[in-house]
């Protein structure tokens, strides 16, 4: 016998949730607390040694994040999941659980500009170096690893170059090295893309885009797919005695969720990057519905990216569901129900008719975020990549010209309405 | 001996494995180390707070968790319903013929313990056989406290969740 597999809709409604067991509440009810009491003085000490599975602190714990993370590792086909205060938090907590002073990291060069800076700048500043390659070249990631080589990080979809990542290719490579690939998941979401699936051992998410659905709450998750051989001898921090943890053997302790155990008992126990339990429970309203918003959003969007195609003012468009985009056969393989909410086009008259088209629009929204349900535009060169130098924000895909869209679920007659009006406006 | 004898299955999926955490209390716990840091003491410390009654059993020692130790299977005095071991996958067969000899009802092979011989053995003798799993981590899933720390458990339902504690007075 074989218990039922069941299908993505199902899972962003139930997985990790059994209504409550005192009330029968069938919405997950909010845990508003910061600590939780303890049975006895055994009781006590069998919770912090982890010997029995119980909530002590919500820094560590709390039952509304533990939903949100087992329906997240559920949805991505991993073994245990983390919540986490950002996705900035959650990409941090992921790499130092792993990374110590003189490792290395192999990143894309693509990466979101605040991603870029946590490692170039922050984790630079900690004695662990990353270089930057060209992801579209897989090979190139293999080039650039070393034997102080401890991880390979990448975007499912590279933002706000939109391009796709051959996932599978660079796991490979990370693999014959003997190191985990991280996979930031966040514009894919495990409706369009499961990482795991094809190779990713580790998979972050900023919460706060599509997972949230409603650019309400700020937040992040870390996946664990259980998967890696953390005894290979490239990770003994995994399988020696945790200074950080009384003496836990994470690994052997506690086997296919060792990593993630470790990221929490460790990692976010003594950086204390925490999410508040309200934007968990927001952060689940939302995945109760992010297939049904999913779908919308690839819709609306491959509707305005051919709008624009055929537009005037309009110079290039990149969205990896167009059959001219140069990522269209890796979004075909990786995004088989559509490439997803977000996309960049070229504006005629280059950086001034750009920040002329931001001031135009009537209802789409200015503003520095994604993957919310109404739609939102932005100059990154103006703002998410302001902080990198001309070289860099060359290099990250950046040009004066690019608006950067994310299709929300307002009627498409409207959507495409005002961004005509604004694109007259600004170059007519 | 056990009153009834389990169904010489080898138990892999919700249903199973939860009926067989519940309706047996007398566990065996082989290579148990005294160590509180190693697997198995997490384990069976676990166990015996969720109310199992625990038989340690290994040579090197007389008492672990306040426990008396029993060198073999043989030695302990009373009928064992589960069988649970931490033993490297090669050294399993000797301990499930003497499962086979006391008359346990299940034999539990640890999370990384992998005997199809030993399971091919105890099947024919009519016992239930779990490989490559952890009891506590089992139980954790199935009753609760797995959940609490973001790992998939696998369980989709709509009705409230079912506690277990064996033999206890306190809920």
């Amino acid at each position: 016998m074989s218990d039922r597999k069941f299908g993505v809709e199902t899972l962003c409604l139930h997985a990790g949730q059994l209504p409550d067991a005192s009330t029968g509440a069938r919405a997950v009810p909010i845990y508003q607390t910061a600590a939780y009491v303890f049975d006895d003085a055994d009781h006590a000490a069998s919770l912090f040694n982890l010997q029995t599975f119980g909530n002590v602190y919500s820094r560590l714990m709390n039952p509304t994040n533990a939903v949100l993370e087992e329906r997240i590792a559920t949805l991505e086909n991993g073994r245990g999941g983390l919540a986490l205060g950002s996705g900035m938090a959650a990409q941090m907590v992921a790499l130092l659980t792993l990374l110590e002073n003189g490792d290395e990291l192999v990143a894309a060069s693509t990466l979101y500009g605040g991603s870029y800076s946590q490692f170039d700048v922050t984790f630079r500043r900690m004695g662990i170096d990353t270089r930057f390659v060209n992801p579209d070249d897989p090979e190139n990631f293999r080039r650039a690893i070393t034997p102080a080589t401890r991880a390979l990080y990448a975007e499912t979809i590279g933002n706000p170059l939109n391009n796709v990542l051959d996932i599978q290719a660079v796991a490979d490579i990370a693999h014959d090295a003997g190191i985990p690939l991280v996979i930031d998941n966040t514009f894919a979401t495990p409706y369009l893309c499961r990482p795991i699936d094809h190779g990713a051992d580790i998979v972050v998410h900023s919460a706060t885009k599509f997972i949230g659905g409603h650019g309400t709450s700020i937040g992040g998750l870390l996946i664990d797919s259980g998967k890696f051989p953390w005894d290979n001898g490239n990770f003994p921090s995994m399988t020696e005695p945790s200074a950080g943890y009384h003496g836990v053997r994470f690994h052997e302790t506690f086997g296919d969720f060792g990593y993630v155990m470790k990221a929490r008992m460790e990692t976010l126990r003594t950086l204390g990057p925490s999410l508040s339990p309200f934007n968990a429970f927001l952060f689940l309203q939302g995945l109760e519905t992010l297939p049904v918003r999913m779908d919308r959003h690839n819709s609306n969007a491959l509707d305005v990216a051919r709008h624009l195609q055929a537009h005037p003012y309009v110079e290039w468009v990149k969205y990896p569901g167009l059959e001219n985009s140069p990522y269209f056969d890796l979004a075909s393989r990786y995004l088989p129900k559509g490439a997803g909410g977000i996309m960049t086009f070229g504006i005629r008259g280059g950086r001034d008719a750009g920040v002329r088209f931001i001031e135009s629009v009537q209802f789409l929204s200015h503003l520095a975020n994604v993957g919310d349900a109404k739609t939102l535009v932005i100059h990154p060169a103006s703002t998410t990549h302001r902080q990198l130098s001309d070289e860099d924000q060359i290099k990250a895909g950046v040009s004066g010209d690019m608006i950067r869209i994310s299709v929300g679920l307002e009627s498409i007659e409207d959507i495409l309405w005002d961004l005509d009006q604004a694109l007259s406006s600004a170059c007519g | 001996m056990s009153t009834h004898k389990g169904r010489g299955e080898f138990v892999d999926d919700i249903p199973g494995i939860r009926r067989i955490l519940k309706n047996n209390s007398r566990i065996a716990v082989v290579g148990l180390s005294a160590n509180w840091y190693r697997p198995s003491y997490f384990a069976a410390k676990y166990l015996k707070d969720h109310g199992y009654r625990i038989f340690p059993v290994n040579p090197k020692y007389s008492t672990i968790l306040d426990l008396p130790c029993y060198p073999d299977l043989h030695s302990i005095p009373e009928p064992i319903d589960v069988v649970d071991l931490f033993q490297r996958s090669e050294r399993v067969e000797p301990f499930v013929e003497q499962a086979i000899e006391i008359g346990t009802r299940v034999i539990w092979m640890q999370l990384g313990v992998v005997n199809d011989t030993a399971t091919k053995r105890a099947i024919e003798s009519g016992i239930d056989v779990v490989m490559d799993r952890c009891m506590k981590i089992e139980h954790a899933r199935l009753f609760g406290g797995l959940n609490l720390f973001g790992v998939t458990t696998g369980i989709i339902s709509s009705h409230r969740p079912e506690t277990l504690r064996q033999g206890s007075d306190r809920q």
